[in-house]
């Protein structure tokens, strides 16, 4: 076996692809820091025997390696460059307590039906993490590694917090069970709707739209992620006009309504000051946009918990990194950061409608968002029990392509806890917009009904939709409108994991 | 108008066979009834009156049926709602909440104005009920 120190800067596992066993030398201090470059695994990064402490970091990454580099040097690879190592021997590492700061690539799984593609176990010791910081866990994690030449492709597919980590973090500012009882709404999706068309109304018109679906029966509406401050609508019109609607549909039902204020800007002061005014105005909820970053998000976070505010993240901009299976940052991953930095609804898709989403992979996205703990669930692609160490639970919200014909598929794949979205389905009825929020909001109570009297939803809903109609004219309108309307394309981003049902031969 | 607080409230007022039906769903549940009742619906009114205490340990749908018509022989013509509550670890709250009982006449909520500032309006939601004193209400 040839001697895997090297002198020069070549990429030593291009070097010799019949080794296979890496990583399993015992080396003396004097060979382990002699200048020069190591493979990652004899730096200690890869550890097969290693038992995952309480109180470590884990993260599951699936790894495709370029043609010849063995896997269990790839993975410890990633290991090294996701903590303390750099390409070459340092000596300074002697300086340090480097056992345990190094991170310990200790299991290597070959992706089922994916050729080429493995699953890294990389365990991280906790001291490597700021307390309650989600830019440092997120540099740290996926700061360094994805653009490395030895992988093909890098995709950050689970993370288990420990929980002396998750205690670090205050977690959503309000939480799916005070959420409820603030608005005195339980056992029910609650409804809402974005504004359409979401660019080019005046705030007069823009506020009428809110109004006529909150009168109409939906809880919500919501500005759409690019609604911000433009020439068409300046942000404290906007606030004014809804403000008005909401109050007015208020009283008009009895109820309390809300609608989610988008307070993105383009910097915190600015964010701050839409909020205060959001605030002033009574709104009960603002709202704010993935692409702020996870900073920003975390200083809204704390402003929200400081001003009795539920906090609403629309994900904007997640799929141009989450959606390939291959390469980017799983969703199931970005659901566990949020948590952690403390929002109270989160957008995780809708199974049914015009985005992107498996229904077992979505339905892992709601666990993450939603339970006290999660366990392993290899088919909805969860990797690690998860305890949430009593962090209240983030509300999903379903938004994208939905309409009430689809109550019975909603309310079966994704639960109660959850906020339904129908957008085009409210504001595109033939009746109006007041007709569209009726006939959703009839259509989920008559199914909430049905499911609670022992009824088989899955495959008595149309019926049960059919009947609620003969008492909702806006119903029949809305499902003879949208009957047909399916999006169905196969999903890119799919488990790995297939339960069988047959016993091997 | 229509009060539509509650889960149920945009369908048709339920039977007592479906109102039994979901009690069963609940109790199934482990969850534990509770009847409230009031002449105040301002949807920020959290303190409902309290018929009775929370009937923990009443497991059967005859009995809380029970409890609910003498409810409703008591205070005919007041809003009157079931809650179930859970008190599973991470919940400890309501998982559902129907109006049973309504007056048969709602008159529903007028909106007060108070005009301040840079064109900001201060809303007080009023019930027109409430302008009476409670129990002279519906």
């Amino acid at each position: 076996m040839a001697l895997a120190v090297h002198a020069s800067t070549h990429i030593p596992w291009l070097e010799d692809t019949t080794m296979k066993q890496i990583g399993h030398r015992t080396l003396s201090a004097a060979e382990r820091y002699k200048a020069g470059v190591l493979k990652y695994a004899d730096m200690g990064y890869w550890d097969g025997d290693y038992e995952p402490k309480d109180t470590d970091v884990l993260a599951v990454f699936r790894i495709t390696p370029q043609e010849g580099v063995d896997p269990t040097e790839a993975a410890a690879a990633v290991a090294g460059e996701s903590s303390t190592a750099t390409w070459t021997v340092v000596w300074t590492d002697r300086l340090t307590a480097c056992e345990r700061y190094r991170a310990k690539a200790y299991r290597v799984d070959p992706v089922p039906g994916a050729p080429g593609q493995y699953f890294a176990y990389i365990a991280y010791d906790l001291d490597l993490f700021e307390p309650g910081s989600i830019a440092n866990l997120s540099a740290s994690i996926i700061g360094n590694v994805f653009g490395f030449k030895p992988l093909k492709a890098l995709r950050l597919e689970d993370m288990r917090l420990p929980v002396a980590y998750v205690k670090t973090f205050p977690g959503p500012p309000t939480g799916i069970v005070v959420e409820r009882e603030r608005l005195d709404k339980f056992g029910r999706p609650l409804l809402g709707a974005t504004v359409k068309p979401k660019l080019g109304l005046s705030g007069k018109n823009y506020g009428r739209v809110v109004y006529e679906a909150l009168r109409g029966g939906l809880d919500f509406t919501k500005d759409d992620e690019n609604i911000n401050s433009q020439p068409f609508m300046h942000w404290r019109d906007r606030f004014l006009y809804c403000m008005e609607a909401v109050n007015r549909a208020q009283a008009a039902t009895g109820e309390v309504k809300g609608h989610y204020l988008n307070v993105t800007a383009a910097t915190m002061e600015d964010m701050y000051e839409r909020a205060e005014f959001a605030k002033e105005l009574g709104s009960v909820i603002v709202m704010i946009d993935l692409v702020i970053g996870y900073t920003a998000i975390q200083s809204m976070s704390k402003w929200a918990r400081k001003n009795d505010m539920l906090l609403h993240l629309h994900r904007a901009g997640h799929s141009t990194y989450t959606r390939q299976k291959s390469h980017g940052v799983s969703f199931r991953v970005i659901s566990k950061w949020m948590r952690l930095a403390g929002v109270d609804h989160l957008h995780a898709g809708t199974v049914v409608g015009k985005l992107e989403g498996d229904p077992n992979t979505v339905q892992g996205y709601y666990g993450v968002l939603r339970e006290t703990h999660n366990a392993v669930d290899l088919p909805r692609g969860l990797f690690f029990e998860q305890d949430w160490a009593g962090l209240g639970g983030v509300m999903p919200v379903a938004s994208g392509g939905i309409h009430a014909g689809q109550m019975h598929q909603l309310l079966t794949y994704l639960g109660e806890d959850c906020v339904l979205q129908f957008g085009g389905g409210t504001i595109g009825h033939p009746m109006g917009i007041a007709a569209g929020a009726t006939a959703n909001r009839v259509a989920l109570e008559a199914m909430v009904l049905a499911r609670n009297e022992g009824r088989d939803i899955w495959n008595e809903g149309p019926d049960i939709l059919a009947k609620a109609a003969r008492h909702c004219q806006p119903l029949q309108a809305a499902l003879d409108t949208w009957r047909d309307v399916t999006f169905d394309y196969a999903s890119t981003d799919t488990p790995d994991f297939v339960p069988t049902s047959t016993a091997a031969a | 108008m229509r009060l539509t607080q509650g889960t149920f409230s945009f369908l048709p007022d339920l039977t007592d066979e479906q109102i039994r039906a979901q009690i069963e769903y609940c109790l199934a549940r482990g969850w534990a009834l509770s009847i409230e009742y009031t002449d105040d619906p301002h949807p920020r009114n959290t303190y409902w009156e309290m018929f009775g205490a929370p009937l923990f340990d009443l497991r059967d749908a005859a009995g809380i049926m029970q409890e609910l018509n003498a409810c409703r022989a008591t205070f005919p013509n007041h809003y009157i709602k079931l809650n179930a509550f859970d008190a599973t670890r991470g919940i400890e709250s309501l998982r559902l909440s129907f109006i049973v009982n309504r007056p048969a006449d709602e008159p529903g909520f007028g909106l007060v104005r108070q005009e301040g500032p840079g064109r900001q309006q201060r809303y007080t939601t009023r019930a027109y009920a409430t302008e009476r004193p409670e129990g002279k209400r519906y």
